[in-house]
C-alpha cells in the first residue's frame, strides 16, 4: 500500500479500522523521500527513526484496541517555523541553522496529542519572508510540477512536500499569502485560519498582527481534519481567541454540507489584474458555483490596490522589532573575535542574515524612525483600517468573496530575484485577508498552458472556518482538479 | 511625502538596526529601499484624516492571569543555545571601559 494514493482521512480511516497500518504508511513515505527528496528539497530535516518507533507505537495501541487521537498515525510535515524540542528549529535561516528549541510549539503538542507521525520539517524562506523559498538560507525547494521553477513560498517546502507525496498534511504558516500561494503553485489545498483561531506559541515571530498557522492537504476535508486538531485557545498565547467569543466548530463533520443561498461576491477590475489563463480558470469556478445554485454578485473594494504598500510597511516594522532579539547573546550565530560589544549584534546579524531579511528589517527600522512614523507607519495602519473597512461592508452583500490566489502561476527560479519590488506585487491577492485578520482558503480550480496548478481564493468573514471549508470543498466536490498531480509522483 | 533616501540615511538605519552592511550592500539596499518607498507612497492618495489607526484586527483589548508562579524553563535549558556561557551566565564582550573617568 501507499499512503501518496489515499487521502489523510482515507488512510486515517483505514489505520484506525486496522486495515491498514500507519508503519506501512510511513515506510512508504520515506520511500517517496529516498527517491524525489533529492530532486524537490523540501525537508530541512527528517525524523526517520523517531517517525517509524512513533507510527508502529500508533499501530500497537490500535491493536490492542486503545484510544488514539484524531490524526493516528498520519505522516505530517511541520514548517521549521514552529519550535520543536526533537531536532533544529531553522526557520530556514544560518542564524538558527544550530538552534535547539527547549519547548514544542502548542501546534507540535497538538500533533503529538492527536497521535500525528511528523516525518520532519520543510523548507521555508528565511524567517518566513519571501513569496518562493529561494530565500532559505539552507536549501532550494524546487515546484513538484517543473523542477525549474519555485514551490511558492514562504511555506514552499510543506507544499512540495504534500504535492510530491512526501508527506500526507503538512503544516505552514501565512503572513501574507505564506500557506495559500505556496498551495497553489504546488496544486494542493491551503488554508489561513482567522487571525486567533490558531495558538502561535512556538510560532517564530515574523509579523506579529499578521502571522497565524495553517494546514495544507491534498483536498479540502484533510484541511478540515487538520483545523480540527490545531484550533483553539491558548492560555500561554494571548492573542488566541477565547471560544466563548469565537467558539471552534468540528470542521470534518459538516465539510460536506453545501452552502445553501450562497453568495459569492467578486471584485471583476481587480481579478482582471491576474494572467489571463488564471481569470478564466476563476471565472470557470464561479460558473461552478452557480450550477450549485450558488449567485455571483459584483462588490467593490476600492482600498485592496493599497494591501501591499500597507502590508510592507506593517510587516517590516514589525519584522524590525521582532528580528531584534537575534543578537548574538543568548542564542543563534555569534561572530568571531568581535572588537566590542556592539559588533556582536551588528557582525552577527549581517553574517548570518540573509539579503531579505536584512532588506525588510531596513524597511521597517526606517519606517519606525524618527520623523517617518507617521508618514509610513501610522498611514499604514489607517490604510489597513480602510481595507477591514472594505471586507466589512463586502459581507453584508455576500457570504464570501472569490478571487485568484496570485496573478502569475509558478515563475521560474531567479526569475524575480534581482527585483524584491516585483516579487512583493506577487502578493496582491493574499495580502489583505492577513491585513483584515480574516480565513481564506486555496483550493486548486484550473492549470495554464504549462500544465502548472491555478487556486481559487475564497475567504469569509472572522471566525468562520467551518462555513470556508464547506464553500471551498463544494467547487472541490464538483471538480476533478484536485486529484492532479506531478508527473514525477507515479500512478 | 518623504525626500528622497540616500547611501547615508541607509547607513544611519542599518546603525539603528545593529546591521554591519557591508559597501555593496548600502549601494544595492539605497535603490532598492528607494523604489519600495516611492510605491508605498501610493497610499497617500488616500485621504486618511478621519480615520482611525488599525493595529490588530482581534475583538479583545486586554488580557489577564491571575499573577501566579508557573513552570518555566530551568537554567540549562535555558542556557543550552547560548553561543558562549559561563556557568549560569551569557558570556559577551566587556561592556563597561576600566576607566570611566579618563
Amino acid at each position: 500500500m501507499s499512503a501518496g494514493k489515499q487521502t489523510a482521512i482515507e488512510l486515517r480511516d483505514q489505520i484506525g479500522a486496522g486495515r491498514a497500518s500507519s508503519l506501512d504508511a510511513t515506510k512508504a513515505v520515506f520511500e517517496c523521500i529516498d527517491r524525489l527528496e533529492p530532486t524537490v528539497g523540501a525537508y530541512i530535516s527528517l525524523f526517520r527513526d523517531e517517525a517509524l518507533a512513533r507510527a508502529e507505537d500508533v499501530d500497537r495501541r490500535i491493536a490492542a484496541g486503545e484510544p488514539v487521537g484524531a490524526l493516528a498515525g498520519l505522516p505530517v510535515a511541520v514548517k521549521d517555523v514552529l519550535c520543536t524540542r526533537s531536532g533544529a528549529t531553522t526557520c530556514g535561516s544560518r542564524l538558527l541553522e544550530h538552534f535547539h528549541a527547549p519547548y514544542d510549539a502548542t501546534v507540535i503538542r497538538k500533533l503529538h496529542d492527536a497521535d500525528a507521525v511528523i516525518v520532519g520539517k520543510t523548507n521555508m524562506d528565511e524567517f518566513a519572508m519571501g513569496s518562493s523559498t529561494e530565500n532559505s538560507g539552507l536549501k532550494q525547494t524546487v515546484n513538484p510540477w517543473d523542477p525549474q521553477r519555485v514551490p511558492g513560498g514562504s511555506s514552499g517546502g510543506s507544499a512540495a512536500a504534500v504535492a510530491a507525496r512526501l508527506c500526507s498534511v503538512a503544516i505552514g504558516s501565512d503572513t501574507g499569502g505564506s500557506v495559500r500561494q505556496p498551495a497553489s503553485f504546488c496544486g494542493v489545498v491551503g488554508l489561513k485560519p482567522t487571525y486567533g483561531r490558531v495558538s502561535r506559541y512556538g510560532l517564530v515571530a515574523y509579523g506579529s498582527t499578521l502571522d497565524q498557522v495553517g494546514p495544507l492537504g491534498r483536498t479540502v476535508s484533510d484541511v478540515a481534519l487538520m483545523l480540527n486538531v490545531i484550533a483553539g485557545h491558548d492560555p500561554a498565547d494571548s492573542t488566541s481567541i477565547d471560544e466563548t467569543v469565537a467558539p471552534v466548530e468540528d470542521y470534518l463533520t459538516q465539510v460536506n454540507e453545501p452552502v445553501e443561498g450562497l453568495k459569492i461576491g467578486v471584485v471583476p477590475a481587480f481579478n482582471a489584474g491576474a494572467e489571463a489563463p488564471i481569470q478564466s480558470a476563476v471565472a470557470a469556478a464561479l460558473d461552478v458555483y452557480r450550477s450549485a445554485g450558488a449567485e455571483i454578485v459584483e462588490i467593490e473594494m476600492p482600498h485592496l490596490d493599497y494591501a501591499i504598500a500597507a502590508y510592507y510597511v506593517i510587516a517590516t516594522a514589525e519584522a524590525s522589532s521582532n528580528l531584534a532579539r537575534y543578537d548574538g547573546v543568548h542564542y543563534g550565530h555569534r561572530t568571531e573575535n568581535p572588537a566590542d560589544y556592539v559588533e556582536v549584534y551588528s557582525k552577527s546579524r549581517e553574517e548570518a542574515f540573509g539579503k531579505e531579511v536584512k532588506r525588510r528589517i531596513m524597511l521597517g527600522t526606517y519606517a519606525l524612525s524618527s520623523g517617518y512614523y507617521d508618514a509610513y507607519y501610522l498611514k499604514a495602519l489607517k490604510v489597513r483600517n480602510l481595507i477591514r473597512g472594505d471586507f466589512t461592508q463586502a459581507f453584508e452583500k455576500c457570504d464570501a468573496i472569490a478571487m485568484p490566489v496570485a496573478p502569475t502561476t509558478a515563475f521560474k527560479i531567479g526569475e524575480k530575484m534581482d527585483d524584491p519590488l516585483k516579487m512583493y506585487l506577487s502578493d496582491i491577492y493574499t495580502i489583505s485577508a492577513n491585513l483584515a485578520g480574516l480565513p481564506g482558503i486555496s483550493v486548486p480550480c484550473g492549470q495554464d498552458g504549462n500544465g502548472l496548478p491555478i487556486g481559487l481564493q475564497i475567504l469569509t468573514p472572522a471566525f468562520t472556518e467551518g462555513k470556508l471549508l464547506r464553500i471551498g470543498r463544494m467547487f472541490e466536490g464538483a471538480t476533478e482538479w484536485h486529484t492532479k498531480k506531478p508527473a514525477m509522483v507515479e500512478s | 511625502m518623504a525626500e528622497k533616501i540616500d547611501a547615508e540615511q541607509v547607513k544611519k538605519v542599518a546603525k539603528l538596526a545593529r546591521l554591519q552592511l557591508s559597501e555593496d550592500e548600502i549601494g544595492e539596499f539605497t535603490g532598492q529601499l528607494e523604489a519600495i518607498l516611492e510605491y508605498v507612497e501610493k497610499m497617500d492618495e488616500l485621504d486618511t484624516a478621519d480615520v482611525e489607526p488599525l493595529a490588530h484586527c482581534l475583538p479583545i483589548a486586554n488580557v489577564f492571569r491571575e499573577d501566579i508562579i508557573m513552570p518555566s524553563l530551568g537554567t540549562d535549558a535555558s542556557l543550552a543555545n547560548a553561543p558562549q556561557r559561563d556557568g549560569s551566565f551569557f558570556r559577551v564582550p566587556k561592556i563597561l571601559d576600566d576607566n570611566p573617568g579618563a
